[in-house]
């Protein structure tokens, strides 16, 4: 325990993950002056507001769970295809994708019995996120097409096709939605909803945020713990080494963009098959879970289980600024917070060389003090 | 004709913005920091530059508040560049993080901004701007109907952007050093080249240009700013890539995506289209469909500057 601790507030490995509390104590103290400079006589109780209200009760922190359900599968998308080399920007197009397969399965195969309904429907959305990846990813591999574009051009086609597709299928024109998934695709609760309450007053948290956990620790485990995450992660720091070492390159890329596309599929089967009333808007907008998860996989440094701390952390600053509604500010204060937070934590390089140097130099002046001592 | 006409100048008001800030990229890239901020750049140069002619367009209509906003949208972009340039030259930050960052923050800071100014996150304006016909040019027979006619003094302030940024980069000092410190800084520095001013320069540049792209974006399609510019500045970033990181290709890369876009959001005004009776999704997605084919194609050999996205670091080789 102490070892692990040591390790990860070691200022000199690349896992020490000081520089990013450096960096989130820097973005709250500028929310806080952005309040102060809009509103100053409600900016404390506003600001104490965001701290607080994640911790409320038991059921804050169900919510908390719940918002960072999706965000920790699209931070995990993007985490994991970074691990590769790539910049995988694509997960809006690879969500949406999934969301769609789920709420088709979730609509119309109500045949399957039981828990079989859901877990399909989970499936296709791995599956549909998985192919909406696999293409810029085969792009890429033998095209040598940018991923950024493709992944961007595939998140409009995505939505448009999406849009499309809902129409076709599964459209409740009244809301102008797509239609209410059966009961029996609803993930369950596991038991979750008997823990995160007060009272009567259940929280929206649900077995998917229990899913979403068990994927990051595979994904952990794939990539540091086996020779295939190994030649994976040998591509993302240098394609042409790690094909003279006998790496199929192209397979890596394309695999990577398979699971990330997967990954992120799977986050949208988990927002619209959470109950809760989510369904798909018909809107030419891209999915903002798409985007969101790339701060998430920022400020975890693309580890996935790092992914999952900072996936909560982000969820529960997001809560906060819910709450902090009241007080008559715009929640988009949240994400200003998170911007700069992520902001600053790009200058992790210089934040860890700062820290590395302090210990130093303290020694340095107790040596010679010591030898001082000893001449005299 | 009449529908050609029409084409052409639907196709201005969706290529030029990309034009712009696509260029803005390339003086980025081409001095070797790569700027994925275009988009948030863009958001942050539109809001402050309608904010500004909400603000004052009772007391100053017409043109003039057009060109003055076009100037406070310019300074926003460069504003906000600022804080790029600062994280990955001096601070030798990954420039993707800072990018992403800057993206998020710029969407986020206008709705907030505006609704602690106004209330509301939509930025009314009223488009004055519009040019029914130039004088003297939009009387030729044809080409004023194409170009002068129903046009904005933007989209000729995008050429005049494309003329004035190849003659930089191509035929200047300024803009050979900056190709240079893409290409190689280590060599540019030994020769006496300011690397980091160098750099500075570019991602200026391109705050700049993307700010007042925002701008232009916005002033023809919408009569409001709601915070977004719809992915143009990730769009633009692709016409970059797709236009090679060179000037010329980037305009014809930038129309290429223009008349697509511009087919796609008219076709029921094309009589031959119309009849053809092919559901609306399929012109929605053919602009990105078709880019994505080409990219295929031509992606081979790809032209990108070396030290795109590399940190400046002296004791390297």
């Amino acid at each position: 325990m102490d070892k692990l601790l040591k390790r990860m507030f070691a200022p000199n490995e690349k896992s020490g993950f000081l520089p990013s509390l450096i960096a989130i104590a820097i973005g709250l103290v500028a929310g806080f002056i952005f309040l102060l400079i809009s509103r100053p006589g409600q900016a404390v109780g506003a600001f104490l507001t965001i701290l607080t209200s994640g911790f409320g009760d038991i059921r804050a922190v169900g919510e908390v769970l719940y918002h960072a359900t999706p965000i920790l599968m699209t931070g995990l998308s993007f985490s994991f295809a970074n691990k590769t080399g790539l910049f995988n920007i694509g997960a809006a197009g690879q969500f949406i994708c999934g969301a769609y397969a789920a709420v088709l399965v979730g609509v119309k195969c109500s045949f399957l019995p039981g828990h079989l309904h859901w877990i399909t429907a989970l499936a296709a959305a791995m599956l549909a996120g998985a192919l909406w990846g696999a293409i810029p990813g085969f792009l890429k591999a033998f095209y040598n097409v940018n991923e950024v574009i493709s992944c961007i051009m595939m998140n409009y086609i995505g939505m448009y096709l999406v849009n499309y597709l809902i129409v076709q299928t599964v459209f409740d024109s009244r809301y102008n939605q797509s239609m209410r998934v059966e009961a029996s695709a609803v993930i369950p609760r596991m038991g979750l909803d008997q823990i995160f309450r007060v009272g009567p007053r259940i929280s929206s948290v649900n077995g998917g945020i229990i899913i979403a956990i068990v994927i990051a620790v595979l994904l952990y485990i794939l990539l540091e713990k086996t020779s295939f995450g190994y030649e994976l992660k040998a591509c993302g720091l240098n394609r042409d080494a790690a094909k003279y070492a006998g790496v199929n390159e192209k397979r890596s890329i394309v695999v990577s963009m398979i699971i990330a596309g997967a990954a992120a599929g799977i986050g949208g089967a988990l927002v619209y098959l959470a109950g809760a009333g989510n369904r798909i808007d018909v809107v030419d907008v891209l999915a903002a879970e798409g985007f969101n998860g790339i701060p998430v996989a920022l400020l975890a440094m693309s580890n996935p289980l790092g992914v999952i701390f900072s996936a909560i952390f982000v969820a529960y600053l997001n809560v906060g600024g819910f709450f902090m509604q009241r007080f008559d500010f715009a929640p988009q204060i949240i994400e200003i917070i998170v911007a700069i937070i992520i902001y600053f934590s790009a200058f992790a390089l210089v934040f860890r060389n700062l820290l590395r140097s302090m210990p130093n130099k303290f020694r340095k002046k107790k040596e010679n003090q010591t030898e001082g001592g000893g001449g005299q | 004709m009449t529908t050609v006409y029409f084409i052409v100048q639907q196709t201005m008001f969706f290529s030029i913005p990309l034009l712009i800030v696509a260029l803005g990229g390339m003086f980025s890239e081409r001095g070797g920091v790569v700027n994925i901020a275009l988009e948030g750049i863009m958001i942050v140069g539109a809001f402050s530059g309608i904010l500004f002619i909400n603000t004052f367009q009772s007391a100053l209509p017409g043109q003039p508040i057009l060109i003055l906003a076009i100037l406070v949208s310019a300074a926003a972009g460069i504003l906000v560049s600022l804080a790029h340039a600062y994280a990955s030259i001096n601070m030798k930050a990954d420039q993707v993080i800072s990018g992403t960052a800057i993206n998020m923050f710029a969407g986020a800071f206008a709705i907030y901004t505006a609704r602690q100014l106004r209330g509301v996150q939509q930025i009314p304006f009223q488009n004055q701007f519009r040019l029914q016909s130039v004088p003297g040019l939009g009387n030729i027979p044809v080409l004023g109907q194409l170009f002068f006619q129903n046009t904005y003094i933007t989209s000729f302030l995008g050429f005049a952007i494309l003329i004035a940024a190849w003659f930089v980069l191509y035929k200047t000092k300024l803009g050979l050093r900056l190709r240079a410190c893409g290409e190689h800084p280590q060599a540019a520095d030994s020769v006496g080249v300011n690397v980091m001013k160098m750099r500075y320069t570019g991602v200026l540049i391109s705050g700049a240009l993307a700010g007042l792209g925002g701008l232009v974006f916005v002033i023809p399609t919408s009569t409001n700013f709601n915070a977004t510019v719809s992915g143009y500045g990730f769009l633009a970033l692709a016409v970059l890539i797709f236009g090679q990181w060179r000037p010329g290709r980037i305009l014809f890369a930038a129309f290429f995506f223009g008349t697509l876009r511009a087919i796609s959001s008219a076709y029921t005004g094309i009589p031959f289209l119309q009849r053809m009776d092919i559901p609306n999704v399929y012109y929605k997605m053919l602009p990105f469909i078709v880019t994505l084919v080409v990219l295929a194609f031509t992606s081979k050999r790809s032209q990108a500057p070396k030290a795109a996205g590399v940190p400046y670091d002296m004791g390297k080789r």
